[in-house]
């Protein structure tokens, strides 16, 4: 184990000549294929096997889980951490901005999200206006750089998001009550987006109509390029995951007609409280819901909401996952998900599910993560108990094979961050008290 | 204390007067002579004449016409350049300093100091990149500075005789002019008015586009493009003009296209990776602006190529902090490690030169460059980083920064170390105009001091 901690900050060509690693003796939540006692065991940052009886490689570091549990990384649908802005507010589409240009990878949230078990999380923009800004899906490299936080080969998305927050009318009065943003209304929700796609398909084609012309060796001035309507497009063209945060059934619906109109997939509903009330038009579209186990009321389109949510979707055909939207919900999905236990009696691997290959299908990272099989990135989750339970606490997290949280070694380390701590408060006030006198002498400044 | 403090502009004043219809010829006989560009000389001469370097060496005779100012004990250096300033644009303060904040608690290795200068509120809501919000790209520093600026003397008598002056307050704020320090005429003063595009990344918030910092790169990016455009269809359009669509004129992709060189924040070092690949994204030269944490990516910056403007004005712990806060061990680190940015650079052949920003007076510049040189920083680099670093970064080492034949005639000559406490400054050249600076400190002569307080 200590070997592979030194391994952790070597460059990629280390990494492929680092010793194998398996993890022994531990229950086993492959969540897609069963539950099994035994090892899994990790090569150049991939699963190699799983099952009950692996001969340990020579040369390989051993992790043994006697007694814990070992569960593929949890994976968030939504999340703002590692992102230093959220909102492009200022206008109804801002789908020319991206979190992937303000990825934080000094965020303490990610640690603190790999405390809690999550490897993967997507980053979304915020809700602000009904289309949003690009997001980025990373996983939880700590003391890794923006780029490499970069989920490879994820799918890009985008945010859309209806109701209460999209229609706020902007909160400056810099330039008077007639400058206050479009829409105020669902119904202008509803048409700032169909007014985007139509734009959107307007600049397709004036780009198509330009290849045309010069392809017949016509002279043409190219088509300026807009990043606001590139990411449209890509939408149009399947390119570009939709991920649309909405409470209400008839935003819902309207959202879902819109798209079809326009010929485009929403890949994920997000929040989706009043999801149970429409869940067979969801299935039909093929969207999947991301939503919140029992968190409800903090405002009008978030009142009718029940529990029963995540289920009752589930049973009626519906790819659901549980998502935390809060760096803090964030570090105890696992509960979370076990509420759908209770309310809704979905079963053992069904809660596993909800926040980790479910969520893995929507941001369509599944061949990658999402579950404990051979081929996939050894993004595992090491608990001192069920997962399901409340009382168990994340001992060990692996991202690519690399230990990236370890308790033990956390609980090692704060006496001696500490101390650090304290030299450095100490060693500025010396250098202060020394400094002080001339600057005293020095008069009028 | 109070009177003292009166005091000081009088004394700025005083100087002025200092400033003499001098001899056109000089010559500084049997000094120590740090060149930069090669190693020091004892007992050496600089010759001064019609404002550049007619001569450097140790066995050279001062022409019959010179004034020769006897040179023992004294230590000429290359003029000091401010490589990022606001010196001689009236009313402005210094650049800002103030790193973007981390939204989720993402660290801040400088005070979190509101912006020194006022975020220029947009005439109207701007609906997104095509209205230009916060583009002043085609403003040039050099067409704003003014001769007789009080700061222009106050850093003069600091012993800058150069300085990178840049309009600071859009997000394409506007392009920067190298200029000497002296002169009655701007246009005499101006060594190069095209210094680059200085790059902000403030927000306007809610009320007007771009509302957030990944607004900002975005903005930023599509101006890129559309610069790139406009290149593309006015070449098209000027070859083709009968039959083709009139592009139109836009000065702000003007101003964008005519600058050599773009200036960008990077304080921590997450901004300095992030900056680094967005410049490479805009296929623009970058000079990092900030540097506090670069000490930390000093391989992404190396690979880069990108020079770096450091700030001498370290982070400092913030005045009117709650003492029950604790602090975290990350930002008392960066507090700790940010001098020891400049000896990290250098010694990773990484090219950097210092900038003031804003810091008062010129004896605490210096004294925040000895903070470098004790945390690693040799001193004949920190000399380096004052001068021919600067001038090579805004490509003009040909004729700045250094003591050599043929260049500008900018020096600084001292009664001994530069970065010493008890140093004072003798004389200022700026283009070969010879300036003695007043006493930095009454304390050294109590009678000066007297005076003027009887002139009071």
């Amino acid at each position: 184990m200590k070997r592979a901690l030194a391994l952790a900050p070597l460059t990629a060509l280390w990494l492929a000549a680092a010793p194998p690693l398996v993890i022994q003796n531990g229950t086993i939540l492959t969540v897609t294929k069963g539950t099994l006692h035994g090892s899994v065991l990790i090569r150049d940052g991939k699963i190699v096997q799983v099952g009950e009886n692996i001969k340990v490689p020579s040369g390989a570091t051993v992790i043994n889980a006697a007694g814990q549990f070992v569960m593929p990384g949890i994976i968030d649908c939504h999340s703002h951490i590692a992102a230093e802005s959220i909102n492009e507010g200022s206008v109804s589409v801002s789908s020319m901005v991206g979190i992937q240009d303000v990825l934080n990878p000094e965020d303490i949230a990610i640690y603190r999200a790999l405390a809690g078990g999550v490897t993967t999380a997507n980053v979304l923009h915020g809700s602000a206006n009904a289309i949003g800004g690009k997001c980025s899906v990373i996983k939880m490299r700590w003391g890794k750089s923006a780029d490499e936080l970069l989920f490879a080969g994820s799918k890009p998305g985008i945010k859309f998001a209806l109701g209460e927050n999209p229609k706020r009318r902007g909160g400056g009065t810099a330039f008077g009550a007639t400058t206050l943003r479009y829409p105020a209304t669902r119904m202008g929700v509803e048409d700032v987006i169909r007014e985007a796609f139509t734009e959107a398909r307007a600049y397709q084609a004036s780009w198509k109509l330009y290849d045309a012309r010069k392809a017949k060796g016509e002279l043409v001035i190219p088509p300026a390029r807009d990043l606001k309507l590139e990411p449209l497009v890509e939408v149009l063209e399947g390119q570009r995951l939709v991920h649309a945060h909405c409470y209400r059934q008839d935003e819902i619906l309207m959202l879902l007609r819109v798209a079809d109109e326009f010929g485009f997939k929403i890949r994920t509903l997000q929040h989706v409280l009043e999801g149970y009330k429409v869940a067979k038009e969801i299935a039909a579209h093929g969207a999947g819901a991301s939503t919140f186990s029992d968190w409800w009321a903090y405002k009008v389109e978030a009142y009718d909401a029940i529990p029963y949510n995540a289920a009752i979707m589930t049973r009626k055909g519906v790819l659901v996952s549980i998502n935390s939207d809060s760096d803090e919900l964030m570090r105890h999905l696992n509960n979370e998900a076990a509420k759908t236990m209770k309310y809704g009696g979905l079963t053992e691997t069904e809660a596993l599910s909800l926040i980790t290959i479910n969520p893995a299908k929507q941001l369509m990272i599944n061949s990658q993560v999402g579950s404990i099989e051979a081929g996939k990135d050894a993004d595992i989750t090491i608990f001192d108990g069920h997962p399901l339970s409340n009382f168990s606490k994340v001992i060990m997290v692996l991202i690519d094979g690399q230990i990236y949280f370890d308790r033990e070694k956390d609980l090692s380390q704060r006496p001696v961050r500490e101390n650090r701590r304290k030299e450095l408060i100490s060693k500025a006030a010396e250098e202060q008290k020394r400094s002080a006198p001339a600057s005293s002498r020095r008069p009028g400044l | 204390m109070k009177r003292e403090f009166v005091l000081l502009p009088v004394m700025l004043c005083a100087s002025a007067v200092l400033l003499a219809e001098g001899p056109a010829v000089y010559a500084i006989h049997d000094a120590r002579v740090i060149r930069v560009s090669g190693p020091p000389l004892e007992h050496a001469s600089v010759v001064v004449r019609n404002g550049l370097i007619e001569a450097v060496g140790e066995n050279i005779t001062p022409p019959a016409d010179a004034w020769i100012i006897e040179g023992r004990g004294l230590t000429v250096y290359p003029g000091l350049i401010d490589a990022l300033s606001t010196i001689g644009i009236p009313g402005a303060a210094a650049p800002p300093t103030a790193a973007t904040p981390g939204r989720t608690g993402g660290p801040r290795p400088v005070a979190a100091a509101p912006l020194p200068t006022p975020i220029v509120p947009p005439a109207s809501p701007a609906a997104g990149p095509e209205d230009r919000p916060s583009n002043t790209s085609f403003l040039r520093a050099a067409d704003q500075i003014v001769a007789a600026d009080h700061s222009v003397e106050l850093a003069r008598d600091g012993g800058f005789t150069t300085a990178v002056t840049f309009p600071i307050n859009n997000i394409f704020a506007g392009q920067g002019v190298v200029f000497d320090l002296s002169g009655t005429r701007t246009g005499e003063m101006v060594i190069d008015p095209s210094a680059g595009q200085y790059i902000t990344l403030r927000s306007n918030g809610f009320t007007s586009f771009p509302g957030s910092l990944m607004g900002v790169i975005a903005y930023i990016r599509q101006i890129y493009l559309d610069s790139d455009h406009y290149k593309v269809a006015k070449a098209i359009y000027d070859k083709h003009p009968n039959g083709l669509e009139r592009p139109a004129y836009d000065r702000t992709l003007e101003g964008v296209i005519q600058s050599p060189r773009v200036l960008l924040p990077a304080h921590r070092a997450v901004e300095v990776d992030r900056m680094l690949q967005f410049a490479r994204e805009l296929k623009s030269k970058p000079v990092l602006y900030g540097g506090e944490e670069a000490w930390r990516v000093v391989d992404s910056i190396k690979k880069s190529g990108a020079p770096v403007l450091v700030t001498l004005k370290w982070p400092e712990k913030a005045k009117d902090l709650d003492p029950a806060i604790n602090e975290p061990l990350r930002v008392l680190e960066i507090r700790d490690k940010a001098p020891s940015t400049p000896g990290v650079l250098a010694k990773n052949g990484i090219l950097f030169a210092f900038y003031t920003d804003g810091i008062a007076t010129p004896k605490e510049i210096l004294k925040a460059a000895q903070k470098a040189i004790d945390a690693g920083l040799a001193p004949s680099d920190a000399i380096r980083a004052f001068t021919l670093n600067a001038a090579e970064i805004y490509g003009l080492a040909d004729r700045l920064g250094s003591i050599d034949k043929g260049k500008i005639a900018n020096l600084v000559v001292t009664d001994g170390d530069l970065f010493a406490d008890k140093t004072q400054i003798k004389y200022v050249f700026v283009d070969g105009n010879k300036f003695e600076p007043a006493p930095e400190s009454p304390d050294a002569k109590p009678d000066a001091k007297k005076d003027m307080e009887k002139t009071q």
